[in-house]
């Protein structure tokens, strides 16, 4: 046994094609990415064969839940504050300048109006947490049908789609497409997700 | 010349500078697994609905009459069932699935059958919204023109206990 070992190298990895693919990676994502806008309530979606992609911006979006309850979500930070303007107006209900903005960077809620004030007052991480009431739609009180109302005011482009749960019933769901109707909105999508098979001609 | 003066002709030539990457490489994955994390690929797919405009008060909507034996009526039950007829008077209901062979072999054989189909789609109140896309879907794969979403009747039901198809 030699006193001294001889010492080995060390092997050495050239980590530099590695490190040239991550960053790659990282320019790839950052230049492509659009960050998923916080969902109010998760939803199910059903499947179909449409392939038709809904744009960004310019949207609408309404969620019916399973259980029945509705959510909106509204496109653009500042359609948003204009159309909370209008709904406080219209309902003759105050907001702070705070609660304008904090309602700004809210994507989807589901809260009554009379509420929406001290939900937007909550730090953000406790909102999405509190189960919320769903946005009521009713005859007496159809909150649903004058966001979409005023959000087609505030933008005239606004695009509607409707996002319903697999299992929501559909009598709520077409509530929902009747009130759409109603407001002279005919054309609108219906959000589901690519079935994978092929339909086959006969 | 002392040697102090000539250091070249005992260095190694080339000495390596060696910058440690490591921190920056840790941020170059960081910054990738967040944004692979983040980004969505997928944009949603949608479906295009259009529906019928309401008619304008004073608009008066003639119906024309619709010979019974080219309707095609199709309920969509309860518990994902969907029931279908044919015609209007003394109907025979069939019961039928979503899948491709239940749905979509129907309608293209009724297509076949029956020269200007129209469908009649009567949703029931305890059908669910899947029911109601998935039939949308196979309109849609099948190519229907005409057909129409209209509100359940209570005959409809009374018509599907008589038969044994469904439990009032």
């Amino acid at each position: 046994m030699p006193a001294v070992r001889p010492r080995r190298p060390s092997p050495k990895l050239d980590m530099n094609p590695m490190v040239d693919l991550a960053f790659l990676l990282v320019t790839f994502f950052m230049l492509t990415t659009t960050f998923r806008t916080e969902e109010p309530v998760l939803v199910d979606v059903p499947a179909s064969h449409s392939e038709i992609k809904l744009p960004d911006v310019d949207m609408l979006l309404i969620t019916v839940s399973e259980d029945g309850r509705a959510f909106v979500t509204i496109e653009g930070q500042d359609t948003r504050r204009r159309v909370l303007g209008m709904m406080a107006g219209h309902y003759g209900i105050g907001f702070s300048a705070e609660q304008l903005d904090a309602f700004g960077l809210v994507a989807g809620f589901g809260v009554p109006l009379e509420r929406l004030g001290a939900w937007l007052e909550l730090p953000p991480s406790e909102r999405m947490r509190l189960p919320q009431p769903g946005i009521p739609s009713d005859s007496l009180n159809n909150e649903l049908r004058d966001w979409t109302v005023f959000t087609r005011i505030a933008n005239p482009r606004v695009r509607v789609a409707v996002k319903g749960a697999r299992r929501a019933p559909f009598p709520l769901v077409k509530e929902v497409m009747d009130m759409l109707v109603e407001n002279n909105i005919n054309r609108f999508n219906l959000i589901t997700e690519l079935e994978r098979s092929v339909p086959v001609e006969p | 010349m002392s040697e102090e003066f000539t250091p070249r002709a005992r260095r190694p030539l080339h000495k390596e500078v060696s910058i440690d990457m490591n921190p920056m490489v840790d941020l170059a994955f960081l910054l990738l697994t967040f944004f692979m994390l983040t980004t969505t690929f997928s944009k949603p797919q949608a479906m295009e609905l259009v529906m019928p405009a309401k008619p304008k008060a004073d608009e008066v909507v003639e119906e024309k009459p619709i010979k019974a034996s080219r309707v095609v009526t199709l309920l969509i039950g309860p518990d994902d069932r969907l029931f279908w007829y044919r015609g209007v008077e003394d109907v025979q209901v069939n019961e039928t699935g979503y899948g491709k062979d239940g749905l979509r072999d129907l309608l293209f054989r009724l297509d076949g059958e029956i020269e200007d189909l129209v469908l009649l789609i009567k949703p029931m109140r305890e059908c669910v919204y899947e029911n109601m896309v998935d039939m949308l879907d196979e309109l849609q794969i099948t190519g229907m023109q005409r057909y129409a979403m209209v509100p359940e009747e209570p005959a409809d039901r009374e018509l599907l206990v008589q038969q044994g198809l469904l439990q009032e």
